[in-house]
């Protein structure tokens, strides 16, 4: 393999999942920074970094061999369907009355 | 390079490519798409960590519920998703830095802390009948019950804001109102007409 080192393209390790989880959280961060005018890719990006975070703990409960990291990620997936239901529903809402779901309409609570 | 292995770097492979297109698809419906395609990857990725249960889950909630109310939305909203996407360029840079920062940050401590070899644990052994469903079921109805109980009243919660918030009254619809039925007397419905008698002819 001309001298190629593999070993980090090895067998997946608990830092292999690890790695994963902060390249998505990476991304979503990114993505809220590029889509900041457009609430709905900002509740995705939020969802993907939940789901970032979810894989960091599945990844330590398998390798900790300790199922409360799963629960735990069952519970962050009950209120994160929560929280999307209501924030869709609030967006809903602002396209009713501000006709429009551009960050920058929104300021009718400034001071 | 095990089957396992081949797995894990093409779900992780499918899971960043899907994410990324994400964040830059020009039409909110492609995106939401995409993300179907991270999420269904990383329940793939799930399995390969042994919590079957929770892929499935993810598959089920995710896939099924959450990202059809996304859809939903995306395309009852008549908004001009262009003109919002004005600006899009000039926000890569800060982006992309803190983005960057953020991922050698973590990689550094998840690296240096867990890669040397012996640093790394193994994962626990499970034997042939081990299910995981029916361990965490166990341990949700016995250890965890009041939590996993506020979590049903938070989407108790969830379903009654959400109708609360985006339900609207219509005018033309026909209901009862029985405060105005209770209260009406005999003047409101019965008319007594004074009539002369009619002589016959």
């Amino acid at each position: 393999m001309g001298g190629f080192d593999l070993s980090l393209l090895s067998q997946p390790t608990l830092s292999h999942y690890l790695v994963l989880g902060a390249i998505l959280f990476a991304i979503s961060v990114i993505g809220i920074f590029l889509n900041r005018r457009n609430v709905i890719i900002m509740l995705m990006a939020i969802e993907l970094m939940l789901l970032a975070v979810n894989l960091n703990f599945i990844a330590f409960s398998y390798y900790l061999d300790d199922t409360a990291g799963q629960i735990f990620v069952f519970f962050i997936l009950t209120v994160a369907a929560a929280e999307s239901a209501i924030g869709l529903a609030i967006l809903v809402l602002l396209f009713r009355s501000v006709g429009s779901i551009d960050v920058e309409d929104l300021r009718t609570l400034r001071g | 390079m095990t089957a396992q292995t081949v797995i894990f770097y093409a779900f992780a492979a499918i899971l960043v490519f899907a994410a990324l297109r994400v964040i830059t698809s020009r039409n909110p419906v492609h995106s939401a798409l995409w993300l179907v395609l991270s999420f269904f990857s990383s329940a793939g990725v799930w399995m390969l960590l042994h919590a079957e249960f929770l892929a499935i889950a993810l598959v089920l909630v995710y896939v099924g519920a959450v990202m059809v109310l996304f859809l939903f939305v995306v395309m009852m909203l008549d908004v001009n998703f262009d003109k919002m996407r004005e600006g899009f360029r000039g926000y890569i840079p800060v982006g992309a830095t803190v983005g960057l920062l953020i991922l050698v940050e973590m990689a550094l401590v998840l690296i240096g802390g867990y890669l040397p070899a012996g640093a790394t644990p193994s994962p626990g052994q499970t034997g042939p009948g081990y299910s995981n469903t029916s361990a965490l079921g166990r341990q949700i109805y016995t250890d965890y019950a009041f939590p996993f109980e506020i979590a049903a009243v938070i989407l108790l919660v969830a379903i009654i804001a959400a109708i609360a918030l985006t339900h609207r009254t219509r005018r033309e619809t026909k209901y009862q109102n029985p405060n105005e039925q209770v209260k009406v007397s005999r003047a409101d419905r019965l008319r007594i007409i004074d009539m002369p008698l009619e002589k016959k002819e």
